[in-house]
């Protein structure tokens, strides 16, 4: 492990019961694996997006490297420490150093505290009541751009944008060095989300953080982050750099999710890959290479042989026949 | 011809701290077998027009002014509410956001889809058979067997798919689609919206379709509005205003899609600002206080100025073109 490197997940697998007594007495499948052997760095600094489909598996991962989810198989290096087989109270402290932002801004926030207390939640949480609160809410208001007189609001007088802010701001409280954003901007007005980004975006720069984003939105990535891995049934189909992945995708799934976001612009022309069907469930994963079924480019060998991960250019992918290549 | 007419439209509730007026002279038409979008921000006043027509204003809403014509000869906005309840369903259809919210999560699809059809006067396996047309028609695959099954079975694209079949099955003049895409990922987005077209197309219905996402404007609508604070700022063929948008909020809002950067930037574009208290509506053109071109004359109410053909915005700067974003 580089000492550049900041989070190391090593074939990571979590997965969840399903069914009752009578399913497993019947034989049926009684797990699905959620997250099936995901495996990246993430290196101080940077940020890291994961994206695809709901269901894809990327909440679940996001919630596992937090501690919210038990860990099946694989490691957790979060500054060199494994994270997994730790205490509660160890936990407390990763996650003092890994905060998490929840999606739906302001669900995320409870309705009955007002943002002086929701921003000083943390420290009580984490035992540094001592400090001066008032100041530290005052300063993580500035922070995040937020008026003075708003710690005296409750979630309910907040739009979107602002209580987007309070949850940045509850996140990076106790200068942490990692942040882990569920959908950050979902849900938010263009001109809301991009003033958000520009928020995230400083305050990695100001304040040296790293950052793990999940997000549907392909529009959000290109801007902020500087990797991305793209999830299906919870694997890694392709993982490599932003703009690198933008200009030429190497996996038909990613092809086909780039070329899914609707353009403004009418007099496009769109050579869309339009993707069959449902994704398949995770119950009854399909055989060989598991996109097979949706894949455009799938030839009769990708529902036999499991393809096996390869660097292709600065991408790693699983694919029997990549793109661009 | 034109199948819903909206005349100077203002609409105002009366809250505890003042009244508000969430609706002004809003016009617009949508011409039969036409797309109309409605694009605007939160706030805007989307819903509470969708609420306008339907005739489900909260109890505290009001209709203060103007009409709203439908098929030429009703005037929705002083029909009795039993008469309003004979459109709704069977002459007005209308899809929500979240499809699981639409669909009654205890009744098998199969008894939502034959419910819906009570006006018909059909048999019980006449209305099965048109609910399973219905279905293969939005791409359900094996409609027979999942007429018996309940909306948890189905995944969020599907019951979305269902729920249009449902406001189609009808065969409505008018669709009113709010934000049926958003809660969907983009592939799914993109083959709603194609279904949509599909679907409008073998109808021949007419679809208004709310969204804050201009991509999805952009492929679906032949003509657009869009909305701030309640009022309409610019009007026209979605080609003239994704192209030579003239009202500084719409530029805006256009400058500020991240679809249409095409590599990363250092600073995103926003909007300076925010919405204005609608209880105290700012005088003269409602966008400026929040617009680098304001100056005197904004501080009276802008006439809507004709840029060409259809298209209309209201500013008194709506000479100064859309710089383009893309280089």
């Amino acid at each position: 492990m580089s000492s550049d490197d900041l989070l190391r997940v090593s074939d990571l697998r979590v997965s969840f019961r399903v069914g009752g007594l009578s399913a497993r007495l019947a034989g049926r499948a009684t797990e699905i694996e959620a997250v099936s052997g995901v495996s990246f760095t993430l290196q101080r600094g940077s940020t890291f997006a994961l994206v695809g489909e709901s269901g894809s598996g990327k909440t679940t991962l996001a919630r596992t490297l937090n501690g919210l989810q038990p860990v099946r198989a694989g490691k957790i290096l979060f500054e060199g420490q494994e994270l997994q087989g730790l205490s509660n109270a160890a936990l407390k402290l990763v996650r003092r150093r890994m905060p998490m932002m929840f999606q739906d801004p302001v669900g995320s926030l409870s309705p009955r505290l007002s943002v002086r207390s929701l921003l000083s939640e943390p420290f009580v949480i984490h035992g540094l009541s001592d400090r001066d609160l008032n100041a530290e809410v005052t300063r993580l208001l500035a922070l995040v751009g937020l008026p003075r007189d708003f710690a005296d609001r409750y979630p309910h007088q907040l739009s979107g944008g602002q209580a987007r802010r309070v949850g940045v701001a509850r996140a990076i409280a106790l200068d942490p060095v990692l942040v882990v954003a569920d959908e950050p901007t979902a849900g938010l007005d263009v001109s809301v989300q991009g003033e958000v980004l520009n928020l995230l975006n400083d305050l990695r720069d100001r304040m040296g953080l790293s950052m793990l984003i999940i997000t549907h939105n392909l529009h959000v990535v290109r801007q902020i982050a500087d990797r991305m891995a793209v999830m299906y049934l919870g694997r890694f189909v392709e993982q490599g750099e932003t703009e690198a992945i933008f200009r030429a995708p190497h996996h038909p799934y990613t092809a086909a999710l780039l070329s899914a976001n609707p353009e403004p612009d009418p007099d496009r022309v769109h050579q869309r890959i339009t993707l069959p069907a449902d994704v398949p469930s995770l119950l009854a994963r399909p055989s060989g290479c598991e996109f097979h079924t949706r894949c455009p480019q799938a030839q009769a060998r990708c529902a036999v042989d499991v393809p096996v991960p390869a660097t292709v250019g600065n991408s790693r992918l699983t694919c029997h026949f990549p793109l661009n290549t | 011809m034109t199948v819903l007419d909206v005349n100077n439209l203002s609409v105002a509730f009366h809250t505890e701290s003042g009244r508000l007026e969430a609706l002004k002279q809003v016009s617009f038409s949508v011409p039969a077998n036409r797309s109309v979008g409605v694009v605007g921000e939160s706030g805007c006043g989307k819903s509470t027009l969708i609420n306008a027509i339907l005739g489900l204003l909260a109890d505290n809403g009001e209709i203060t002014s103007g009409e709203i014509i439908f098929e030429g000869n009703k005037d929705l906005a002083r029909l009795d509410p039993t008469a309003m309840r004979g459109l709704r369903g069977l002459r007005i259809a209308t899809v929500f956001q979240d499809p699981m919210g639409a669909l009654n999560p205890v009744l098998s699809v199969g008894r939502q889809m034959r419910d819906i059809q009570y006006r018909s006067g059909l048999s019980k396996r006449d209305k099965d058979a048109r609910s399973v047309a219905m279905l293969r028609k939005v791409r359900i695959p094996d409609p027979e067997s999942r007429l018996t099954q309940f909306p948890h079975e189905f995944s969020g694209g599907m019951k979305q798919r269902i729920a249009i079949a449902m406001a189609l099955m009808m065969e409505p003049a008018l669709l009113i689609a709010d934000e049926p895409t958003t809660a969907l990922d983009a592939t799914l987005e993109v083959a709603t919206i194609e279904l949509l077209k599909d679907l409008q197309r073998d109808i021949g219905c007419s679809v208004l379709f709310i969204s804050h996402h201009l991509g999805v404007i952009a492929e679906l609508c032949d003509e657009m509005i869009v909305m701030y604070a309640g009022e309409v700022v610019e009007s026209g063929t979605t080609r003239e205003i994704f192209n030579d948008a003239r009202h500084p909020y719409t530029q805006k809002l256009l400058a500020c899609d991240p679809a249409r950067l095409s590599q990363r930037v250092a600073r995103l574009p926003t909007i300076a600002g925010t919405l204005p208290d609608l209880r105290h509506r700012p005088s003269g053109c409602v966008f400026q206080p929040r617009c680098d071109r304001a100056d005197a004359q904004c501080l009276t109410v802008p006439p809507a100025a004709l840029i060409a053909g259809s298209h209309i915005a209201r500013c008194w700067h709506a000479d100064i073109p859309l710089e383009r974003v893309r280089a």
